[in-house]
């Protein structure tokens, strides 16, 4: 080519320089001090007030904390034990009286079967909540039901078999129905069939049943006897489990073009929605027996957990109408157009994407549900609040306050916030978006 | 040769209620009707043969009868031989007031933690997750009960304020913090209406009047920058049109206060603020903060970063970019959650009764109710107020969501 190059290049690095770490003001822990605490001036002075308030309610709350004071039998074995008045928690109240904070008055030979019964929630919830458990599981869910209550209440078995029982009777009619007397009234039958079963024949056919073959379980006293969290467990995990499908189907009712249904349910919805939830109480515990026929007598517990699952089923009605509202109008005529029925486009189409979308919504309601079984306690049942009212006004445990409730509030902060850990990973599993 | 015929009529058969989707929406509503219809024959005939096995009847009368019971907290006349419709209303004046102060007091904290818990600075979003965690996850009931239960257990008592070694004492000189209850000084007024009530009215009204008149003079402002781009001054005209009228009038009715004194056993005079209204009051507020916000929170996630940059490109200040371009946007988001926190603190704080607090619930759903023995119209009557006030909430709501909402073209 040319001869530009023709002499000699002085010096040409060979190696090159390794890269210079950031400095140490920038990245590792001082950078990120320095981006997060100490930015400003002004950010400095927050962050300086902050850690002081940390340290002031740490140096309050350790030095109460810490006393070993297990084995104190009341307030003043307390006293005497840690020296001091005031300033030192007592956790004897926790040892002495956790078992009633946790199943009331339930027999304590009989504590196995709540016990059991929690168990068999987790395994029965398991294929539902997670998708790598097998989904032969799922069997027993719907099996778990009829399991729970009379693991709780005991008697005979053979009440909740025929209970089941019901639900076959009216599933066998609607699939051999359906060609002889179509969609529609397949689905009346088997919902009369159903009714019937359980109005008429239930007790009669159980009674023969346990009469040849008296297989049961010991019955529990009283309803009264539930209490404590066992309480807020029973009536939150039905009521749950009943609030979701009335939901759906009083919000497919709400965005239905069937003007009557339409009016019916969003005059149930509006109407539950509008009043507190303790008026419904009030309404179980006073009222629901005058709305019977003459002479029925039915449990507090139950008629508790009818007022509170139409109270959640109207705001978990609100929560799905949302979802259904936010779907575009695309997946409707979809539906129509690839020949679907009403019900078909709900369940493949419709459904799956608008629960979807009102996870959140769902599980905040399933949370305050949960919450809003301490309003029992207002009726005179002992849940853990009720406990914790009885517990203080105990001549041993006069002047106890913070340790009791703090336990309380612990059992239901680590149920709630489990539940809505568990929503945020479900919404992270099910986002198909990017 | 064509001739154009009509299709041939169809005949009304019996099948068609069914599968013809002219009459098959009919028939769904008239059986859901029927059944409804049914249903509700089937409560209501129950009802009546309950009732009269009972003895009872469906009346209302109990209303004009004398309550014979006191409450403690009332903001009209009302002793225990006024009605049982007098106690109602007391009871709802009391709800009214507590709703109002929860909803105000969770508002300004429900900003305030939504705000920092969006913080560059990570202790302090920290802690307000903390904050908002711990409230979230644990029953509003819990904190009501520990609430009073403090209140009670660890202030001093009225006899601690007492002789020479009080270890009490009272904030300057005005101020009685008790177990019983918080004393605070309560104006009256010397030479003002015979009835208090007129007088409070009369100041209520010119306050009311001197914020119309500061909208009218901001709206000249508006007005005047639109038409020459320059905004007025009017910051010492607004002041003076909210403080001087409302001084002339209080001065002019001989405005005084006076101040709690201890008597006796307890605090006489001043306002007496009860723990069951302060316990209230701060549970369902740290309570409802809590929810509110994530409301604010989410608020301003909402609206895109570019919006604040675009607004900083086109010279606006910070506090104009907050004001003007941000805050707009993020209140179309914030409004209609905070307006459902209203009605849920509202409807929350029917647990009142859990204190002692004497609203609705603990009124006409409670003493009268276990007074008289009128379950049903008590109760009746108790959700027909709650429904009234929830409906009137959420209807403000809907005219305000229809306002705000995007013209989308």
């Amino acid at each position: 080519m040319s001869d530009t190059h023709a002499q000699t290049v002085a010096y040409v690095r060979e190696t090159m320089l390794e890269p210079q770490a950031p400095p140490v003001t920038v990245v590792g822990p001082i950078g990120w001090a320095k981006t997060n605490l100490f930015s400003s001036r002004l950010n400095t002075v927050i962050t300086l007030i902050a850690l002081a308030f940390v340290y002031l309610v740490l140096s309050i709350l350790l030095p109460w904390a810490f006393h070993n004071t297990w084995s104190a039998t009341s307030l003043r074995d307390c006293r005497e034990m840690t020296g001091t008045d005031h300033g030192a928690a007592c956790w004897g109240v926790i040892r002495d009286r956790w078992q009633q904070i946790l199943f009331g008055n339930y027999p304590v030979d009989l504590r196995w079967r709540p016990i059991l019964d929690l168990v068999l929630l987790l395994v029965a919830l398991a294929p539902i909540l997670f998708s790598n458990v097998p989904r032969k599981l799922l069997w027993f869910s719907a099996a778990y039901p009829f399991i729970m209550p009379w693991l709780i209440w005991g008697g005979s078995v053979w009440v909740p078999v025929m209970a089941a029982v019901g639900f076959i009777l009216g599933y066998l009619f609607l699939k051999f129905g359906e060609k002889a007397l179509g969609s529609l009234f397949a689905m009346i039958g088997a919902v009369v069939v159903a009714i019937v079963w359980w109005l008429f024949f239930l007790g009669p056919v159980s009674d023969i049943f346990a009469s040849i073959l008296p297989i049961g379980l010991e019955k529990l006293g009283s309803s009264r006897d539930i209490g404590g969290l066992m309480l807020a467990f029973v009536i939150g995990v039905v009521a749950i489990g009943l609030s979701l499908p009335i939901g759906i189907v009083l919000a497919l009712g709400r965005q239905s073009d069937l003007l009557i249904v339409k009016t019916l349910c969003v005059g149930f919805i509006e109407f539950i929605r509008g009043v507190p939830l303790i008026t419904l109480l009030f309404v179980a515990s006073t009222l629901l027996n005058i709305f019977m026929p003459p002479g029925t007598n039915f449990d507090i517990v139950l008629r508790v957990i009818i007022m509170v699952t139409l109270f959640s089923s109207a705001y978990m009605a609100e929560v799905i109408r949302g979802g259904l509202a936010a779907l575009p109008k695309g997946q409707y005529e979809g539906g129509d157009s690839l020949g679907l029925n009403y019900w078909q486009a709900q369940r493949l189409i419709i459904m799956p994407q608008a629960l979807k979308i009102s996870i959140p919504g769902i599980v905040s309601t399933f949370i305050g549900l949960f919450k809003d079984t301490t309003l029992v306690s207002i009726i005179g049942l002992l849940d853990p609040i009720g406990w914790a009212t009885a517990i203080r006004a105990d001549t041993d445990w006069i002047g106890i306050l913070w340790e009791l409730y703090a336990f309380i509030a612990l059992l239901f902060f680590i149920i709630c916030f489990g539940m809505s850990r568990y929503s945020m990973y479900l919404e992270r599993k099910l986002k198909t978006s990017h | 040769m064509t001739t154009i015929t009509d299709p041939p009529k169809e005949s009304f058969r019996l099948s068609m209620l069914l599968y013809d989707t002219r009459y098959r929406s009919m028939t769904i509503q008239v059986i859901a009707l029927i059944g409804f219809s049914a249903a509700v024959w089937w409560l209501v005939g129950n009802t009546i043969q309950n009732m009269n096995a009972l003895g009872k009847d469906l009346s209302f009368n109990f209303l004009g009868e004398p309550a014979g019971y006191d409450i403690n907290q009332r903001l009209i006349e009302y002793t225990s031989q006024s009605t049982h419709f007098r106690a109602a209303i007391v009871g709802v004046l009391n709800t009214l007031v507590i709703a109002v102060l929860g909803c105000a007091l969770a508002t300004v904290l429900g900003i305030v933690i939504g705000v920092l818990r969006l913080s560059n600075n990570w202790i302090v979003s920290r802690i307000m997750t903390v904050y908002v965690e711990m409230f979230r996850n644990v029953p509003v009931l819990l904190w009501i009960v520990l609430a009073m239960a403090i209140l009670i257990e660890t202030l001093p008592a009225p006899r601690d304020y007492k002789g020479d070694d009080a270890t009490a004492s009272m904030f300057l000189e005005s101020v009685a913090v008790t177990n019983r209850g918080i004393f605070i000084p309560g104006p009256s007024f010397s030479n003002g209406f015979a009835n208090s009530t007129i007088s409070w009215l009369l100041v209520v009204g010119v306050l009311v009047a001197s914020i119309l008149a500061i909208r009218y003079v901001r709206a000249q402002a508006t007005k005047k920058q639109e038409a020459t781009g320059v905004r007025p001054t009017t910051w010492y005209l607004q002041l003076g049109l909210l403080v001087v009228p409302v001084s002339i009038v209080c001065i002019a009715m001989g405005l005084f206060w006076t101040s709690p004194e201890l008597k006796g056993f307890n605090f006489k005079g001043g306002i007496h603020l009860r723990n069951s209204l302060i316990a209230l009051w701060l549970a369902l507020s740290l309570y409802t903060a809590a929810f509110i916000a994530e409301n604010v929170r989410a608020g301003i996630m909402a609206i895109s970063k570019g919006q604040s940059e675009a607004a900083g490109a086109l010279g606006l200040r910070p506090n104009r970019i907050m004001s003007l371009v941000v805050l707009p946007q993020a209140l179309r988001v914030i409004i209609p959650p905070l307006i459902s926190q209203y009605l849920n603190l509202t409807k929350n704080s029917s647990l009142a009764i859990a204190v002692g607090y004497m609203d609705i619930t603990g009124t006409l759903m409670g003493i009268s109710l276990n007074q008289t023995g009128r379950e049903l119209e008590t109760l009746l009557l108790g959700m027909l107020i709650y429904l009234t006030i929830s409906l009137l909430i959420s209807a403000a709501m809907n005219v305000y969501n229809s306002r705000m909402q995007l013209m989308e073209r």
